[in-house]
């Protein structure tokens, strides 16, 4: 059963949960739909299935609707989203107007519009045409890593966002000229979901023995997509080079999205480079492995997040939650989760990385310190409630120009 | 007498897209920023960093001596006092006047590493009602020991200047109970120089003085 939203006061106190009832209650009359383009796998749709149906019961008339697309969008939407994170791969006139046409094809297929539209990455972001014709409120939010685009898909992009009423970034270095207002909001994890809840430990010591993995052995890993832009072969470089002095395992795990073609390429990679070591595991989960995940992250003596480019990179703020000291590339928003050598580890090289799984493993004590101070940051800055409380303010925002409102 | 009616409030943070990768960039940066970008970026700490003391009391100078290496200006942007100022645009005027005559005398630039640049921010505060209500002196008090950091935040600084009634709204309000003395010691409180937690103390410890 899904948490309540009472559930989350005993987390966060009265006082957080309190707020949000009384915000929910400004919004009464005025309805909001969310629009992405999947229905699970990656952080959009996992913080969406949480976050929809919590607000729900906070009383907001808020509902989440999928886009409908073929493979051949994906792989589209594929590219753009490398191209946005500055990788030069090619994209056709052709490919953007099929990308163009499908959510044309979207915009006639949704009968029910709400009187703020949430749109959530580039997917569906020329859905903002049928804006004119409704005369309601939008919203863009960005989930990606905004930080060095490639130009042209930039300016395609532009056209549409500068539609919107307002844009949504997760961290301040995705932020980026623009003539409409832009509102930072940092994602968040639910401390209550599978992925994060704590679990038995005979259940942890289950999911150790189902993949083979040694309890008594350090255990580093790495939780992400099989995606070039996690370098799972830097984790894996990484690892053989701190192994040299230490005895340790190494788990690469996580699954795929279906708007990720791209993913079996790099799985099998991934495979090739590991498999002369009986100490790597490389754990292809299918979605919905939460728990799964939970035990592994919890069964992890350091977790690493070598990612070359990131969005949020929410998979940091699920191991510091977890207490574990973790080391983590410099990219994205995970500077904002970690402070360097106060909550965590920062690194920009594969030696780096190295070096630091060391220190780490023969320093536990500092581990555990790095590991605490992470916990409380994500704490104050990180959960799923703060999240609520952004959200509400950004609709209730869009009715009030003021930089002061008072909602009395 | 109206009673003293505790709010709190909640912060939205914008982005406004604007960055400087230099002295003369942050100068420009700061002359041409709304109200709010210069208060979010002068206040920001004392919440986010609620259980540690501060290094760095204002973005500026953290990113002027962390990202420009630029100790000396740094400092001196960080020992601004705030607290004697009740106008934004006065405090604004303040920190331009320090970097114009850093820039007289600096004629090189040194410019930040890619991707460190400063980004200006600013941020629009909502403020709700609590159910904490006080008619006099003794309610106060008890009031006072319950409300959240971010109630008393809101009183003490967003009242004198960003709501600007120069006065923090506590002092506005025993004033007029006829605790002027209460008043005037809440007035001249310096409360950037304490955490939250201090500061409730301290004004706690004033009260019962006079109970």
């Amino acid at each position: 059963m899904k948490p309540s939203i009472e559930d989350y006061r005993k987390i966060v106190g009265d006082e957080i949960i309190d707020e949000l009832y009384l915000l929910a209650q400004k919004l009464k009359g005025i309805s909001i739909q969310n629009i992405n383009s999947t229905p699970s796998g990656g952080g959009v749709a996992e913080i969406l299935s949480r976050i929809v149906p919590l607000m729900q019961e906070l009383g907001v008339n808020i509902w989440w609707d999928v886009m409908e697309a073929e493979e051949e969008f994906f792989s589209i939407t594929k590219k753009i989203h490398n191209r946005l994170h500055g990788v030069d791969i090619p994209l056709s006139k052709e490919e953007l107007n099929y990308f163009l046409e499908v959510n044309y094809q979207n915009a006639l297929r949704i009968k029910k519009w709400a009187d703020i539209v949430f749109i959530h990455d580039p997917q569906p972001i020329a859905l903002i045409k049928m804006k004119r014709k409704l005369k309601n409120r939008w919203i863009w939010r960005c989930h990606v890593d905004f930080s060095s685009p490639c130009r042209d898909i930039w300016l395609f992009l532009k056209k549409f966002i500068e539609k919107y009423d307002v844009s949504v970034f997760s961290a301040p270095i995705f932020s980026r000229p623009l003539s409409i207002r832009q509102v930072l909001i940092p994602p968040s994890i639910d401390p209550l979901s599978d992925k994060n809840k704590e679990l038995e430990p005979r259940f942890i010591d289950e999911v150790l023995n189902r993949f083979g993995i040694d309890k008594e052995k350090p255990i580093i890993t790495q939780i992400s997509r099989f995606d070039y832009l996690k370098d799972p072969i830097g984790v894996i470089k990484a690892f053989r080079l701190a192994k040299k002095y230490v005895d340790c395992q190494l788990v690469l795990a996580g699954g795929g999205a279906r708007d990720d073609p791209e993913g079996e390429k790099v799985l099998e990679e991934v495979k090739n480079e590991a498999s002369s070591s009986r100490d790597i595991f490389v754990i292809y989960l299918p979605p919905n492995s939460h728990l799964e995940i939970n035990a592994l992250q919890r069964a992890s003596t350091i977790i690493l997040q070598k990612s070359l480019k990131e969005g949020f990179g929410l998979t940091v703020a699920e191991a510091l939650w977890k207490e574990k000291p973790v080391i983590a590339s410099c990219v994205g928003g995970i500077p904002l989760q970690i402070a360097h050598k106060y909550s965590g580890i920062l690194t920009y090289t594969i030696e780096g990385t190295a070096h630091w799984i060391r220190r780490l493993l023969h320093e536990p004590e500092y581990a555990r310190r790095l590991a605490r101070n992470g916990k409380q940051h994500v704490k104050n800055n990180f959960l799923i409630t703060r999240h609520i409380q952004d959200y509400l303010l950004l609709f209730l925002s869009l009715f009030n120009e003021s930089d002061l409102v008072y909602l009395d | 007498m109206q009673p003293f009616h505790f709010h709190t409030r909640i912060t939205q943070v914008e982005l406004l897209g604007k960055t400087a990768k230099n002295v003369k960039e942050l100068y420009e940066g700061i002359k041409e920023a709304p109200p709010s970008s210069i208060y979010h970026h002068t206040h920001r700490y004392l919440e986010q960093h609620r259980y540690f003391s501060p290094e760095h009391p204002n973005d500026f100078s953290y990113w002027i001596t962390n990202s420009l290496g630029l100790k000396k200006l740094g400092e001196k942007i960080a020992s601004v006092d705030i607290f004697q100022f009740s106008d934004i645009e006065d405090l604004r005027k303040k920190f331009l006047e320090i970097l114009e005559n850093f820039l007289k005398s600096s004629p090189a630039l040194r410019n930040c590493l890619p991707q460190e640049e400063f980004r200006f921010l600013s941020s629009r505060i909502f403020i709700l009602p609590t159910p904490y209500k006080a008619t006099n002196l003794v309610e106060f008090l008890n009031c006072l020991e319950k409300v959240t950091i971010h109630s008393l935040y809101f009183h003490i600084f967003e009242a004198r200047l960003r709501l600007k009634k120069h006065d923090n709204d506590f002092s506005c309000w025993l004033r007029d109970l006829g605790y002027k003395e209460l008043a005037d010691k809440l007035s001249k409180l310096d409360p950037y120089t304490y955490t939250l937690e201090g500061l409730r103390k301290k004004i706690i410890n004033l009260v019962k003085a006079y109970l």
